[in-house]
This record gives structure tokens, sequence and C-alpha cells, in this order.
């Protein structure tokens, strides 16, 4: 029997016997006959924990980590530095093996640090109001947009191009099937194209969304365009790159009315890509029409503060059909995660964060123009991240980087046919001088060895 | 005993990280960003050290109740026990370090894993293929009537726009539903618990997309009926979709597929022993039979002369639903479940979970009302509404069980059993834990005679007594302000 099913043998005919069933699957006797599998799964042999291990290990090393390379690649996953505490915290089992806090009585611990969540999401976004957190960066812009839709009663969202690709992609996803138009929008030397914005408003538009730093890890004119939608009473809904605020304003001081992005950066692993977590936030008048799972204080019959699951007429298992989303749980251990990371770092920790990004990205990006085999493609400023034009193939070079333990920048060509050989670089806190040298030194290799040839 | 707030015991100058020096020579950051774009006010964080981080944290996982607490029969959510290898297997560096923007060449052990999970859930549901994106089980079930409605739309019948959902359904049905723009029509549940059929096939018309079931259903009884409903539905050009909730009562017993549904989502965090996290991450794989397999998500993983790829070229997928593959590392988890259990130890976890229920069930029902006298699958519902014609309500009594240190099951859900409590023992709990719990709602029972005040207080022994939901929703504190 396995180690995870305590009955025994023995017990299970007991337990029979004293339910006066002769069998098993007498219980199961209400299944039709026509439907039962009268064979077993054709699933692989079971493993004993060893074994299992030593599998899982021979998958693993069958994969390239940033944990014995350099990562440079970003493109809306970010190598950032996890502390050791956060997955100390995330491992309490308490919190890891405990349901959504539906009894909060029992549930303060989930509870209370999702409060504590909402606070510091508030916090960094600019915002009166947080969720316990969606899916992920993607899914957030997609409900965001859907939200937008019902509180303006239009149809159209304006998307420019410098979104991340999957996002719009999502975007796309949900539009079509909940109705409403999606509107590309063009950028115009890496950033949105804002003459063109005006141009693209009608009576339809429901929201702007407008990711900052956007894809290509440019800065956007966000106070500009919000300005712009809010002269046609259309919404603007802001992705945020949550360590950029550690020194850039918040997307509320530049006029957004939603707030959403990824918030793995925030102390998560990148996982081959989850779980993440979506943040989403926005401002109190809009509380009623947001999506997701939101917890309130409130006081116990003693008066003591407690907190609970609140604003549940939104939810699906009170309002069914009528509910303002089908999401029923947040990532709340991703959220715990992110809380314990903001807290660690603080007030001060995000900036030191931040401007080590700053700091370090344009060393990196300073040393590659130097070398004269990249081009700068957008002159605009930036945060973590750069957009620079290779000679070579960006396949090769990134073949040839990885050989040398360095995971290279991304090829935006997958994404932007338009933008050939050009490089998506990012560099987080984690890089050190030497690790940007050596890759200065390594591209300059790749090239004169491609000269020779 | 009352939590401070984290912001509370924040304290100005302390600090909780040690970050390296700036090795690259320091520019001013004007010269890098505008001024315009910086920003002017400090953000208002907690200055806290490590220690009394850990502390904090550690206090407040002290007010919640895990799985690794005590026994947790809450309903539909298949509370089973969380092993601890599959724990450390999600956590090797090989999977937390690998970037989802690589190339499928330097990702083939994820690949290889996603791939292989892929072909062991179609096998366990009878499904041709299993998409693992979806983020939870209502994303899934997003997914899977995104595939209804798509597949509807390339045959040419976007007539078809309504849903038929039993009374009994989980919530998310409904709004899942309405969230791909599907009117939902309700089927009503018969004497016995299973879909009424007569009321079905008047439902039934070339304007409907299909129906959504759970099977066995949130009463956890198996439908009986269930080959002619699949039949009504197919005559008639729907397609049938199975909300995998209840999963765990029918592994290697009988199959989606065979019973004749078309899609099925799955939740890896309740049958395949993924732990909750307190409300997520989960995973919510969707599967699909064949006809369905060119609508799925992209991208669909596939094995081609040697190599595990990402197919993104796939004319009539519904397209993408969130970024990357799906909550990779939760997936990872629920593969090295079945790789421990095999196919005879999933069919064993059906079978003993099917049995526990119906060992607690039938120690409880001379005390509380059983609504549907049959044996249970996985799960059993019960009503409170004895207890409560003499003044105690179902939520009563759920917090006094907590006094008892147990989680109370699943209460007024499902929505057509009046005072409904909702029990799911699990396969994983032993012999004496399911008499010690029917022991307490035997004495529960006879507390309702006794002292009824004692039990509508209840309960006494927790870090916070009953919590004021009312005053929540009429003042709303969402967030903490200095």
């Amino acid at each position: 029997m396995s180690r995870y099913i305590p009955s025994t043998q023995l017990e299970k005919t007991m337990m029979l016997q004293e339910m006066n069933c002769e069998s098993v699957d007498r219980l199961f006797d209400d299944i039709p006959l026509k439907v039962c599998l009268n064979r077993s799964l054709r699933l692989p042999e079971a493993l004993s924990e060893m074994e299992l291990r030593t599998h899982m290990k021979e998958l693993a090393a069958k994969n390239i980590s940033n944990e014995e390379n350099s990562c440079f690649l970003g493109a809306g996953a970010y190598d950032h530095y996890i502390p050791s505490a956060i997955d100390h915290i995330v491992s309490r089992s308490e919190f890891y093996t405990a349901y959504t806090p539906y009894q909060p009585e029992i549930s303060q611990g989930t509870l209370q640090a999702i409060f504590e969540y909402q606070t510091l999401i508030c916090e960094l976004t600019g915002m009166d109001v947080a969720n316990a957190s969606v899916y992920d960066g993607a899914t957030a812009i997609a409900e965001a947009a859907s939200m937008a839709c019902k509180i303006t009663r239009r149809n159209e969202i304006i998307v420019p191009r410098t979104v991340h690709p999957q996002y719009r992609r999502t975007l796309s996803t949900y539009a079509r099937f909940r109705g409403y138009k999606i509107v590309e929008l063009d950028y115009l030397n890496g950033v949105t194209d804002f003459t063109s914005l005006e141009g693209l408003i009608n009576k339809e538009t429901a929201a702007l969304i407008v990711q900052n730093p956007n894809f290509f890890g440019a800065i956007e004119k966000v106070k500009q365009l919000a300005e712009l939608a809010k002269e046609h009473g259309v919404l603007v809904i802001a992705c945020a790159d949550p360590i950029s605020v550690g020194i850039l304003k918040s997307p509320g001081e530049m006029g957004a009315d939603i707030v959403v992005g990824e918030g793995q950066a925030l102390g998560n692993p990148l996982s081959y890509g989850g779980p993440y977590l979506g943040f989403f936030a926005t401002k109190d008048k809009y509380l009623r029409q947001m999506p997701g799972r939101i917890v309130g204080q409130t006081i116990d019959k003693n008066h003591n503060r407690g907190f609970v699951l609140t604003m549940q007429t939104r939810e699906q298992h009170i309002r069914r059909e009528k509910a303002a989303s089908n999401i029923c749980s947040n990532q709340a251990l991703n959220a715990l995660a992110t809380t314990v990371y903001l807290t660690l770092l603080g007030k001060q920790g995000l900036k030191d964060v931040a401007s080590l990004c700053l700091q370090k990205a344009h060393y990196a990006y300073n040393k590659l123009i130097e070398t004269n085999y990249f081009s700068d493609c957008f002159p605009q400023p930036f945060f973590k991240e750069f957009v620079i034009k290779s000679q070579l193939p960006l396949e090769e070079l990134n073949q040839a980087l990885l050989k040398d333990g360095i995971i290279g920048g991304y090829n935006l060509e997958n994404d932007y046919p338009e933008l050939k050989k050009c490089w998506l670089v990012a560099v987080t806190e984690k890089r050190s001088k030497e690790e940007i040298d050596r890759l200065v030194r390594k591209v300059g290799g790749i090239y004169e060895s491609e000269v020779n040839i | 005993m009352n939590q401070k707030l984290i912001f509370e015991i924040s304290r100005a100058g302390r600090k909780g990280y040690s970050l390296p020096n700036c090795d690259v020579p320091v520019e001013s950051i004007e010269d890098m960003i505008p001024n315009e774009y910086l920003r002017e006010t400090e953000l208002d964080l907690p200055e806290i050290s490590e220690g009394d981080m850990v502390r904090h944290f550690t206090a407040l996982s002290r007010c919640n109740y895990g799985v690794d607490t005590g026994f947790y029969p809450l309903g539909s959510c298949t509370m089973k026990y969380n092993p601890k290898i599959n724990e450390d297997v999600s956590r090797m560096d090989g999977f937390t370090g690998v970037h989802p923007a690589l190339p499928d060449s330097a990702v083939q052990g994820c690949l290889e894993l996603l791939y292989k999970m892929d072909l062991m859930l179609a096998e366990i549901t009878g499904m041709e293929r299993v998409s693992l994106q979806p983020a939870a089980g209502a994303h899934g079930e997003l997914a899977g009537l995104m595939i209804m409605k798509a597949y509807h739309e390339n045959c040419g019948n976007e007539q078809r726009k309504t849903i038929i959902v039993p009374d009994s359904a989980h919530g998310t049905n409904p709004a899942s539903a309405a969230m791909v723009g599907y009117e939902v029509i309700e089927v009503k549940t018969d004497s016995r618990g299973n879909v009424n059929l007569s009321e079905l096939r008047e439902l039934m018309s070339d304007q409907v997309a299909g129906m959504m079931l759970t099977n066995p259903s949130t009463l956890g009884l198996f439908e009986e009926n269930i080959c002619e409903i699949a039949d009504i539905v197919h005559d008639s050009g729907g397609l049938i979709y199975y909300d995998g909730a209840n999963l765990n009562a029918i592994m290697g017993v009988t199959r989606p597929g065979d019973m004749g549904f078309d899609i099925v989502h799955l939740n890896l965090h309740k049958t395949f022993s993924t732990p909750h996290g307190g409300g997520g991450p989960g995973s919510g794989p969707v599967g699909v039979t064949k006809d369905l397999v060119p609508f799925l998500p992209t991208p669909v993983i596939q094995y081609k002369e040697g190599q595990y790829i990402r197919d993104y070229n796939r004319p009539f997928s519904i397209g993408q639903i969130k970024s990357f593959y799906g909550n990779f590392a939760v997936i990872i988890k629920a593969y090295a479940y079945i790789m421990t259990m095999g196919a005879k130890g999933l069919h064993g976890v059906s079978q003993t979970a099917v049995l526990n229920a119906n060992y607690l069930l039938n120690k409880l029902k001379k005390d509380y009302q059983h609504p549907y006298d049959r044996a249970c699958m996985h799960e059993f519902v019960l009503s409170g509404q004895l207890q409560k014609n003499k003044g105690v309500s179902t939520l009563d009594m759920a917090k006094r069980m907590i006094d008892y240190g147990f989680h109370p099951p699943t209460i007024y859900f499902p929505m057509i059993i009046k005072e409904a409590m909702m029990f799911e023992p699990t396969e994983t709990e032993s012999r004496e834990t399911l008499d010690a719990a029917a022991e307490v709602l035997i004495r529960i029972a006879r507390e309702v005679e006794e002292n009824p005040e004692l039990i509508k207080e209840a309960p006494h022994h927790t870090s916070v007594g009953r919590l004021d939901e009312v005053q929540a929703v009429r003042e709303p504190v969402l967030r903490w302000r200095p």
C-alpha cells in the first residue's frame, strides 16, 4: 500500500463490515458497467522516493539554469536575487497546506498576510485598493481590460505594441471570447507613438493600456498619454515593473486608473514561467468592479481586530453567472513570498535594488556599444533592459554564449519581424561587473572568430 | 491574541536585507533618467530586521490551519496530504532557475516533463491531449469553454449561445460560461440526486452549445444516467464538459472520456496532491477529445525527431491564455505524485477515498439528515435542518467543530440542500481520525439539544472569535493606513 494511505487491508475490511458492505466495489455500483474501465490505467511503474528523486534530477539536468549560468535574459521574467528567508516562510506548512481562507477564525495567518500584501501593492502602485492577486501579469491585463469595459460601458481597448507580446496575445484571446475589440497602437523610437493615439480614440474606447518600462525596457511618457486619454473619458491601465517603482514615480502619480503587473520579480523564482502572480490595484470608486479575492479588516465579537474575505457579492460563489469574474482563488503563496520580499527590502532596499539594476544595465549598455559590434536601437531612457542591434544573427550569438555559461538576451525578431537582429538585454542586481565584462569579452571573441572564418 | 501588522512593528532605520556594493562606476541617476520620471516621495515600506520578520510571519502561520495541522474534510476541495518529496523536487535548481524565454533546446527537461504529464493525464481522463496551460481550476474551465465556443464557430454554429448547468453546479461553472458570452440555463436535480432527464430533453435545442457537469456531482453522487445525458447532448449537436473537481472518486475506475465527455478540466491541487497554498497557486489542465485538439490553447508541447518543442503554429487554437507555459512548479509536484503512485496506486486512492467517505457517512446519518439514501462517492452532503429547527445553524456547528480541533466541512453548498454540510475526508485519513471526527459531530448534535448557546458562541479557542463580516462590507478597510 502507498505510504500516503494509512488504512491497512484489515482495517478496510473492518470498516466495510461495520457498514454492512461486502466489498469496496459495491460502493461503486452506481457507475454504469458500460463506462467502467476494465483494465489498469497505462501509466509508468510506480517509483520509490529514492527512484523519484533520481528521475527528477535527471530531468532537471537537461535544463539550462540560471544557477550555473549568467543570465542576461528578461523579457517579462527576471533573475532577481531571492533572499533565503522567503522560502523558509512560504515552506511553513500552516501556510502552504491551507485552503482558501473560508473559515476566518482559523485562517488569520493567510488573511492578515494578504491584507499586508494589499497594503504593500497599494503603496507601490499609488492606488487606493488592491486585490489578493491574480494568476500573472498577462491575465491581470486581460481582467483589467474587461473591468474597464464594464466601468465605461464601452468595448474597445487600445494596446500599444510596446506591451509584452504574450500579454497582448492573452488579451486578444480574452477579448475574442468576451466580445470586446483590441486596437493596436504602433511605436515610434521604442515608445508608444503619442501622435497616433488621438486618431485611434473614439466614443467606444474604454481604456488605453501602457506598460512602463515597456517591453523594450524603455520608459514611456505615461503622464502625457494619461492626460490625452482622460480628455476623452478613456481609462488608463498601467502595467508596471514593480522593482522600477523603487526609483520611478508610481503609476498612480502619473494618472493611471488601474495598475497591474507581473509580480514574479518580487521574490518568486523563474520556474520556467510559473507560478507567478499578477498584482492588481485601482481607485476606491472602482472597487466593486474589481475582480478577484479581497481581504478586509473587521472586528470579532470581543472587538478585537481580525480579517475576512470581503466584498464577496462580486464573486462567483454568490453571483454565479453575474459575477465580476470567474476567478475564485489568488496566487496566495506567491503573494506571501512577495509580502516577505517587500518587508525585507523595505523602504531603502527596493530603492537600492532598483538603483543597482539601473547602474549595471547602463554599464552593460555602454560597454556593449563600445565594442562597435552593436548599434543603438531606440534613443530612450531605460531602466534595467535595453535593445541593441547586432551584426551577427542572434541565434548564433546566443548559442555561442551559452557554451560559455552565458544566457544571452531575447531575440526581438520572434515577436517583431521588423526588429531584425535586435537584442533585448536585461541586467539585474545579480550581475556583477565581472560577469558583464565577461559577456562583453565573449561577444568580442565570437565576432572576431566570425571575421576570421 | 491579536497580531500586530508588519507596518506597526516597523522602526525607522532598521533593515532586513543585504546587497553587494555597486561594483560598476556609478553615474548620476538624473543623467540616465529625466527628472520628471523620478520618484519624489519616499515609498512607505516596512523597516524591520530579518529576525523580527521571521517571528512575525511565524506567529501568523500559527493562526492558520492546514492539512498538516489536522483533519480538513472540506467538500469538493480534496484536502489530501501534500507529499514532502514533491516540494523538494519542485525546488531543484534545474527547475526553479529555468528562464521561460529560453529556446526549446535549452529546456528539454521541462518540456519532457510537460509532455509526459500531458499524456499521463490524457490516459487518466480518457482524452486525446491535455493542455497544462491553465493556472487554476476556474482558468481551466474558461479555457474549456473557449474551446467549446471556438469549435462551434468553426462548424458555423454561432447560434449556439446557451450552456446548460445543473442547479447543483459549482458557482464557477456559470461564471466561466458567462465570461465567454454564453447564457446559462439551469437544469434541476431529481429526487435521487441525478440530473432531471426529461427536463434536460426539453431544454436541449440547436441553440445549446453544451452542458457542464461534475461527476460525481457536488452531492457526492455518481450520475447514474450519464450515458443518456451524453447521448441527449450529443444528439442535438452539443458538447459535454467535465468539471474535474471530483476526479478523486474515480481514478482507474471510469474515465470522463469513456462516459462521453468532450472537454475535461482537472485540478492538480485537488486530485493530484499539490498543496492549496492558502488559495493558490493551483493548476487547472484542460483535456479534449481528438476532434477538439486543434482548438487547445497555445503552445502545445510536441515530440518530434527526438526533440521536445513548443508548437505555436496552430491556426484553430483559441490562442494564448497566460504568459509562458502553465504553473510549471505546481505541475512538477503533480507529476511527481503520479510517478509515485502509478496506476495501482491511483486506483487505490479512489477506492480508499470512497470507502472513507461512506464510512464517515454511515456514522453520521443517524444524527443528521441525509437527503439521498444512496452510497456516496468520495464525498457526501448532510443537511443541518434538524438542528436548524432547534435554533442552531450549520454555520454554528461548523464553528463548533473548530473548538474540537477539526476544520469544518464545506457549508451552504450545494445550494439545493438546506443548511448543507459537505464532507470530503480523502484517502489520506486513518480510521481513527474518521472515528474521532464522527464522535465530535455526534457530540455537537447532542450539544444542540443540551447547550445550544455554547455552539452559537463558537469558536471559543481561536486567535479571534467569530468575525463581523457585515461590518467588513459596510465600512471597507482594505489596506493599512498610518
